[in-house]
């Protein structure tokens, strides 16, 4: 930790947009100009969110037992907390020390490990935390060394799909010495999700490593991240930590004094969802319409420009940095089952504590729900909870008891998906949010393959017709084979996975849609 | 209508700087974008042509983006989520009421000019819903009252 100075306050006060968004900033001024007319030398550091968001603001002092945390604080809180900081008093706000709040100590930060505690865009304090361990042991092995590592490590994608990670790497690598790229799919468009943002803002060096170590394994000399144009703050995160790993030669034509280059390029997007599939996001480089591509060819094999292309979420390719610093094994022992690992799992909607819960896989929903949420904000029973993105399955508080795991998930006819969780008390009405499900597939829809294009536009129809009661049985009957044709005719993820938050909804919830159970 | 020699000296200048990239199309829009607001339709010949595309080819990526705009917008921006998150937090009893504060549909703008109010799916604030954007500054937990006083706020600007 760094060490305040003399008779100096060290105070942290998060950077991080969500923060932002309840007062942050206002606090963060308003500590600078009490210490400045009290005299007091602070030190202060805009770190990353800890993730325990209905804290927010969460401001932090540093003691010499650890970072005591206070939260949530707002301007007119600043006074008596600068007096308690001076004074060694209490305060109502102290939550104690840092590392021992529950919510976070119970936590398995791997991938997120440096999220909240470090400032985001110090490449000194990176490298104090075990920063660019990875990439320099990455620098001593072969490119199929490196990979095999991250294949045994058991990561699988987790932007949604969970395609084994290290297989993606092994086809690109297999394609020779030809031109090829590392694209990160920075498109985060899920509701529900803020992982990535979360490393974006909080962690951007991170990123930046895990994109070097998967070049240099599979002999890509450049890399795109493709960022949501809807994260302003994780653009000025990430071009500060470009530019400062640039400064000190970790990015560029020699990276790390290895003779390898890598560069590394930020470029953004445009507001589709439809871009966060691969294919779409590739076209969208291109300089074209999102437009999905259809498969095979592979991006591994034919992918940006046509060349051999790795495609990974930002959590997947911020895993890889400690699982080449650890050792495959150390990663892998964390999980169940082919879910291996971690996953930062987010709390989201109507819950009481929302906020980033990293954990092996395999606690349950229910665990993340109540032990870690709180049960809802609104204090009435939770009904639902849509896991995985606006694509994801709505699941009844039967399943609650399901092991967060992706193959648990699947046999359950849910998604896991980017592991986002939103939760939604007893006043929800299901039929409503199934209408939503079609008509957002229809807002977003690349318009290439008809079952997306046209089925999610009838598919409102029809659910509105439901809704009113008009021929409920022969209208139900057609949704559900609407459903199956999209499911199995569209030609990715998007008119794809639309039927699964409609047709858990028409399953667990029929008395929203007024038809018997 | 044609682009007065200013804007098209600013549009060629970025242009020009930008489309030597990989994939300039989209770069340059952004940078069009910023610099005027949004993207004059008279600007579409001239990207075209300078990056050898099809008018159409520039159009078309244009339109089928949601944040790239053909119209001036007002002077500030508000995006308000409309996604699950925040479903599950009021945010259809907040766009009800955005709606009748601002006196404005969703892609319009206010008579005075001040904020075109665009929908947005996620904000990244799933957490502190319901969220929305004004010029890139991020509000969560917006109940109506809280809606009010940001707006207030910004109109003074």
């Amino acid at each position: 930790m760094m060490a305040g100075p003399p008779n100096g306050l060290t105070v942290y006060v998060p950077r991080d947009s969500s923060a932002l968004s309840v007062g942050a900033e206002e606090v963060a001024s308003a500590i600078a100009e009490g210490a400045r007319r009290a005299g007091v030398t602070l030190t202060l550091v805009r770190n990353g969110s800890r993730g325990l968001y209905w804290l927010e603001p969460l401001v932090e002092v540093a003691t010499s037992a650890g970072r005591r945390a206070y939260g949530p604080a707002q301007t007119a809180d600043v006074p008596s907390l600068l007096a308690a900081w001076r004074n060694g008093g209490t305060h109502a706000l102290d939550l104690g020390l840092t590392d021992e709040l529950p919510y976070l100590k119970q936590q398995e930060r791997l991938t997120c490990a440096r999220v909240g505690i470090t400032d985001p865009v110090s490449l000194d304090d990176y490298l104090a935390h075990g920063g660019y361990r990875g990439l320099r042991r990455a620098l001593t092995m072969s490119g199929a060394e490196i990979v095999q590592e991250v294949t045994d490590s058991g990561l699988r994608g987790r932007g949604g799909a969970a395609f084994p990670t290290g297989i993606k790497w092994k086809t690109v690598l297999d394609q020779g010495t030809r031109r090829k790229y590392v694209t990160c799919n920075a498109d985060e468009g899920d509701s529900g999700t803020f992982s990535d943002r979360m490393v974006m803002e909080g962690d951007p060096f991170v990123l930046i490593e895990g994109m070097t170590i998967a070049g240099i394994a599979v002999g890509a000399t450049r890399g795109y991240i493709y960022l949501r144009v809807e994260y302003p703050h994780a653009r000025v995160a990430l071009e500060q930590a470009i530019g400062a790993a640039e400064a000190a030669g970790y990015l560029g034509a020699d990276v790390a004094g290895s003779g390898k280059s890598f560069h590394l390029e930020l470029r953004i997007a445009a507001g589709a969802y439809i871009c966060g599939e691969e294919t779409s996001m590739l076209e969208s480089l291109e300089g074209r319409r999102g437009e999905v591509r259809v498969r095979p060819p592979l991006p591994a094999v034919e992918g940006l420009f046509g060349v051999p292309t790795i495609v990974n979420n930002v959590i997947s390719l911020a895993s890889v940095p400690v699982i080449l610093d650890r050792g495959a094994a150390y990663y892998r022992d964390y999980g169940r089952g082919r879910s291996r690992g971690t996953l930062p799992f987010q709390l989201a909607g109507n819950i009481k504590r929302g906020g980033l819960v990293e954990k092996a896989f395999g606690l349950t929903l229910r665990q993340l729900l109540y032990d870690y949420g709180g049960g809802s904000a609104s204090g009435r029973p939770i009904r639902a909870v849509q896991v995985g993105g606006p694509l994801g399955a709505y699941v009844p508080e039967a399943d609650f008891d399901t092991p967060l795991d992706y193959e648990a998930f699947t046999e359950i006819g849910a998604l896991l998906g980017h592991g986002g969780v939103v939760a939604f008390d007893d006043t929800v009405d299901m039929a409503e949010q199934a209408q939503y499900a079609m008509e957002f597939c229809a807002i977003e829809s690349c318009g290439k393959c008809t079952p997306c294009r046209i089925g999610s536009t009838r598919g409102a129809e029809v659910i509105e017709r439901i809704r009113a009661g008009v021929n409920r049985d022969e209208n139900v009957a057609l949704l559900e084979e609407l459903c199956d044709t999209m499911l199995n005719g569209s030609l990715c993820g998007l008119g794809g996975l639309t039927p699964y938050p409609v047709q858990s909804a028409l399953k667990h919830f029929r008395a929203d849609f007024g038809v018997r159970s | 209508m044609t682009l007065d020699s200013t804007t098209l000296d600013t549009l060629i200048t970025i242009i020009d700087r930008l489309k030597d990239k990989e994939g300039a199309l989209l770069p340059i829009l952004h940078a069009v974008q910023k610099a005027l607001g949004y993207i004059p339709p008279e600007a579409v010949p001239v990207v075209a042509e300078r990056l050898n595309l099809s008018r159409a080819e520039v159009h078309g990526v244009i339109s089928f983006y949601h944040y790239f705009r053909s119209t001036p917008p007002g002077r500030h921006t508000l995006h308000l989520c409309r996604a699950e998150a925040c479903q599950a937090m009021n945010a259809r009893g907040l766009q009800s009421h955005a709606k009748a504060r601002l006196g404005t549909g969703f892609h319009e703008t206010t008579a005075d000019g001040a904020f075109s109010l665009e929908p947005v799916y996620c904000l990244g604030n799933c957490a502190l819903s319901p969220a929305m954007m004004v010029d890139g500054q991020l509000y969560g937990r917006v109940t109506p009252q809280r809606f009010d006083a940001v707006i207030a706020e910004w109109e003074k600007r």
